[in-house]
């Protein structure tokens, strides 16, 4: 049920809080997010400069890196995923407890990157796990990331927890865990999850190939 | 400051006559020149090269791999001298050790081995005994270009997944073909877009 906000303004300078289990659910998990405590490559030294004194993430709750994914309910990819890690990466987002959200930090962890080519290097964490908040960049900047921050949070403050439109980790049926890639011949088996990473049809003028 | 090969290749032949050591001059800007030591040799020429008083080379700085699919490739870097025979027509794998001399201040003495070929006789012997710092290098050299070092202590994968089979850096070797979705192809990138590009 929506609060009508004039009402809501009206009151509250009457001091009285209106406010909704929803509301104060989201206001409460976006304000303390704790991240887990993992990086893979430089994009993860630009996030620990964004816990530090000069930018301070404590300014936006989520300071306490976890090192435990138990304890952990934001998972920042920074950097690299090589193949040989990703069934980890995967394997440690399952570990997490609902409700837990991804940040996929930098052009590596978003789409391989400038190892885009390379037999290792897996072409994005999207293919194996959901991710909320892209932050492009090479590295990004830590205001860059704050920026991701404060876009997660946004998106939790507006998040459903009944009805038909509620989120992953409010419907009792929701997945918790995907399929943790094994480690092939010649490839990781499988290459990705076709049930939640549905890459954009590609179409496009090419000389010699119709679209 | 570089070596002085032909004397080093005689005071390694007064020691160890059997030894099949040759000279390859590199013709190239780089000028980098390196002596062509049989694998049968390998170990015994590096301990001699170690611990000779008035050579020393006490330091193994950098062992890596090279394929050569087309061994002509191999003569035209690192030229045969006259009379000598070409590099086999088959193609064969080379695994290169840059020495140098710490107490002498020289270096790098540029080392060569090449296996028979690119199959089944990949074997070279393995130098961790004379130098350790070796070890990690060859295990490399062995997960991406399949160079089997006899001799090894913990002859691993060390970058890849054990259960990985292919050698990447090999010539031949072709990439799992995952670019499916690429925002911005161009060059070989493209090529390998296209292929997944929706029939008309």
């Amino acid at each position: 049920m929506e609060i009508d906000s004039m009402l809501e303004d009206d009151m509250k300078s009457q001091g009285v809080h209106v406010t909704s289990f929803e509301q104060l659910i989201n206001w409460g998990r976006s304000s303390s997010l704790w991240p887990l405590q993992f990086g893979l490559a430089c994009c993860a030294i630009e996030m620990i400069a964004a816990t530090m004194a000069k930018y301070d993430m404590a300014r936006f709750g989520a300071e306490v890196f976890r090192p435990s994914p138990r304890q952990a309910d934001l998972m920042i990819v920074a950097g690299t995923v090589t193949k040989k890690m990703a069934p980890q990466v995967v394997r440690l987002y399952n570990q997490m407890a609902e409700p837990k959200y991804v940040i996929a930090m930098g052009a590596c962890a978003i789409s391989g990157g400038p190892f885009k080519e390379g037999y290792n290097v897996l072409k994005g964490i999207d293919r194996f796990i959901p991710v909320d908040v892209v932050i492009p960049g090479c590295p990004p900047r830590p205001e860059a990331l704050l920026d991701g921050l404060l876009t997660l949070r946004a998106q939790i403050a507006k998040e459903k927890l009944m009805g038909s439109h509620r989120a992953r980790h409010a419907d009792p049926l929701g997945t918790a865990a995907f399929p943790v890639p094994e480690c092939g011949a010649h490839d990781l088996e499988p290459t990705s999850n076709r049930e939640i990473w549905h890459p954009l049809p590609v179409l496009r003028e090419v000389e010699g190939v119709e679209a | 400051m570089s070596v002085d090969l032909e004397t080093i290749q005689a005071r390694l032949l007064d020691v160890l006559p059997a030894a099949r050591i040759t000279v390859r001059r590199n013709p190239g800007p780089a000028a980098q020149h390196s002596l062509l030591v049989d694998c049968a040799d390998l170990v015994d020429v590096c301990r001699m090269l170690r611990d000779t008083p008035d050579l020393a080379f006490d330091y193994l700085s950098n062992v890596t791999g090279v394929d050569w699919l087309d061994s002509s490739m191999a003569d035209a870097v690192a030229a045969p001298a006259e009379g000598e025979a070409a590099a086999p027509a088959t193609g064969f794998l080379e695994v290169i050790y840059h020495l140098y001399s710490t107490t002498r201040r020289v270096g790098p003495l540029v080392l060569r081995a090449r296996t028979i070929d690119r199959g089944a006789n990949v074997q070279i012997p393995s130098v961790v005994a004379v130098f350790r710092s070796a070890e990690f290098q060859e295990r490399e050299i062995f997960d991406l270009y399949g160079v089997e070092f006899t001799g090894h202590p913990d002859l691993r994968r060390i970058l890849m997944w054990d259960g990985f089979e292919d050698h990447p850096m090999r010539k031949d070797y072709v990439a799992p073909d995952d670019c499916e979705y690429e925002p911005t192809p161009h060059a070989a990138v493209l090529q390998k877009a296209k292929r997944h590009y929706a029939p008309s």
